[in-house]
């Protein structure tokens, strides 16, 4: 029991030691793609420690919601860590306090509180980013139902532990149908949701066209340095999210040894670099999507799990 | 579960797979505005109708599916886009197509709606036929990309993706056929693949007149006919 406890705050360290690592390896790899050399993959971290000793500087118009919203942003991926399989492939000490959608529920928490500190201060880009973020959301959130609802169909649970087993036993079930087009569906909503390059240009720095990065423009020292640091667990736990429960197990701790689970650290370090890999060819070989063809986007992800749902149904 | 029934399982599953991505196929098919990228969703679905017919051969141990295998890559993979670039012209693909009858996330929702309802016509059939798990995948799919291509037809305003729609109509009833019909004689099939090689030479050349007389191929602006 004691042992699980610890297995799970290993995870929420991993989470929220690596996380700035993850988007420094992205930053630097879009960079030599360009054959550029591009800054250290450390740079994050030093992003993040100057940012925490720098003064904040807070509007006088705003209200508490905007002093609360760094915290919200920070702590609702700590909290998904706890639910989901970061490192281990058994359930964990808090992994039946919440299933894939309670942990669905928690990250538009934070989603939530950073659209309306957006909208709190009153400069005119936070509101303009925050509406088109939500519009984002509202089409993303019905292919994110219904992956998760055929998903949890299909594997007979909505607790990820159980669900990721699902997919290697037998391995037959790989090649499931509604496995390949759910992952490729899911694929499609975690660049939408994480403002990757076919609906958003995260290193962009023209305020109109910015669609996530806007809600963070009032923020300065430690709100800016706790949002960052935020974004990046977020994209690192819908990593895992992907990696490790809808593609596949590979690389988790099975043993219960504490050794297992530090040798799982590297593993899953290295399937993440995998999937950036993916993501920087996806990020370098498409444009940007103008705004009003972000619909046609979703539309396809949507049409996508919808077809994995069909096909997934009646093929059981 | 002996080795057999492992080796069955990922057949069918791989089967499955091949089913779901030809149903992506003919999503793209209704939904992508570049007509290049078209063709070359046209000629993916028809490796994936071979790869279907190869699982399905290997099933059945049916040298027939091996056979409409080999006639589809050839003619379709090979032979159609070849003809259909020379009979067009290069820079009918080289455009990207803007006339379409309905937008584009509603076209999508419509086929999706399309393949719920191709799934509701197979369900009787299955249960009546007391079909097997693949005719469960093929055949709705086969209907499906067969009404979708239909749709193609309807909505969209271009002479090519028109063309391709009709072709992708003809993939689906392949699609469909081979599971329920594995030991159709060859003639048949050797005879559909010339069939569509010749459509496609008459609506492409078709096409290239069009595009030589108005300098466009977007057939749905031609509603007034015009007397010289």
């Amino acid at each position: 029991m004691i042992n699980k406890i610890i297995f799970n705050l290993i995870q929420v360290i991993v989470v929220m030691a690596f996380a700035p690592l993850i988007k420094g390896i992205l930053a630097r790899l879009k960079e030599n793609v360009q054959s550029k050399r591009g800054p250290s993959i450390f740079q994050p971290y030093r992003d993040i420690w100057k940012l925490f000793h720098k003064d904040e500087v807070v509007s006088d118009y705003c209200s508490w919601i905007f002093r609360l919203t760094p915290f919200v942003v920070f702590i609702t991926p700590i909290f998904v860590a706890l639910l989901i399989p970061v490192l281990t492939d058994y359930p964990l000490f808090f992994a039946f306090m919440g299933d894939m959608l309670g942990g669905g529920f928690i990250l538009a928490l934070g989603g939530f509180f950073a659209t309306l500190a957006a909208i709190d201060t009153g400069n005119p880009y936070g509101p303009m980013g925050a509406s088109r973020t939500r519009m984002v959301g509202f089409l993303a959130e019905p292919v994110f139902m219904i992956v998760f609802f055929t998903v949890s169909f299909i594997a007979g649970s909505t607790i990820p532990y159980i669900v990721q087993q699902h997919w290697v036993r037998p391995l037959a079930n790989f090649f499931e149908p509604a496995h390949i087009l759910m992952l490729l569906a899911f694929l499609m909503l975690i660049l939408a949701e994480t403002g990757k390059i076919p609906v958003d240009n995260p290193s962009g720095h023209f305020e109109l066209a910015m669609i996530d990065e806007s809600k963070g423009l009032e923020y300065s020292g430690r709100g800016a340095a706790l949002m960052k640091w935020g974004g990046s667990m977020k994209f690192f736990v819908l990593c895992c999210i992907f990696l490790n429960v809808l593609v596949a197990p590979w690389g988790l701790a099975h043993g219960t040894a504490l050794v297992d689970v530090l040798i799982a650290v590297p593993l899953i370090l290295i399937k993440i670099f995998i999937f950036l890999l993916v993501l920087v060819i996806i990020e370098s070989s498409l444009a940007k999507l103008r705004l009003f063809r972000i619909t046609e986007f979703l539309g396809a992800a949507f049409v996508t799990s919808v077809a994995a749902m069909i096909i997934g149904l009646f093929f059981l | 579960m002996n080795e057999s029934e492992l080796l069955f399982s990922l057949l069918t599953k791989l089967n499955a797979l091949t089913g779901g991505l030809f149903l992506l196929c003919a999503f793209g098919l209704v939904a992508i505005r570049q007509m290049l990228t078209c063709l070359r969703l046209y000629i993916f679905q028809s490796l994936l109708l071979a790869v279907s017919a190869v699982l399905l051969g290997y099933h059945y141990a049916s040298i027939h599916l091996f056979v409409v295998a080999a006639l589809t890559i050839i003619t379709k993979v090979f032979l159609i886009p070849w003809v259909l670039r020379q009979s067009v012209g290069y820079d009918s693909f080289s455009k990207r197509e803007i006339s379409q009858a309905l937008n584009i996330p509603t076209t999508l929702l419509l086929s999706a709606a399309i393949t719920i309802f191709a799934y509701y016509l197979a369900g009787p059939l299955l249960t009546a036929a007391g079909a097997g798990i693949f005719e469960k995948v093929n055949l709705p799919i086969g209907m499906a990309s067969l009404l979708i291509g239909a749709y193609t037809v309807t909505v969209r305003g271009e002479a090519v993706p028109q063309l391709l729609g009709i072709l992708a109509m003809e993939n689906g009833a392949f699609f469909a056929g081979i599971s329920i019909a594995p030991s159709l004689p060859l003639i048949a099939e050797l005879a559909a693949a010339f069939y569509v090689l010749i459509t496609v030479l008459v609506i492409g050349l078709l096409a290239m007149r069009i595009h030589t007389i108005i300098a466009k191929t977007a057939v749905g602006k031609l509603i007034a006919l015009k007397e010289e």
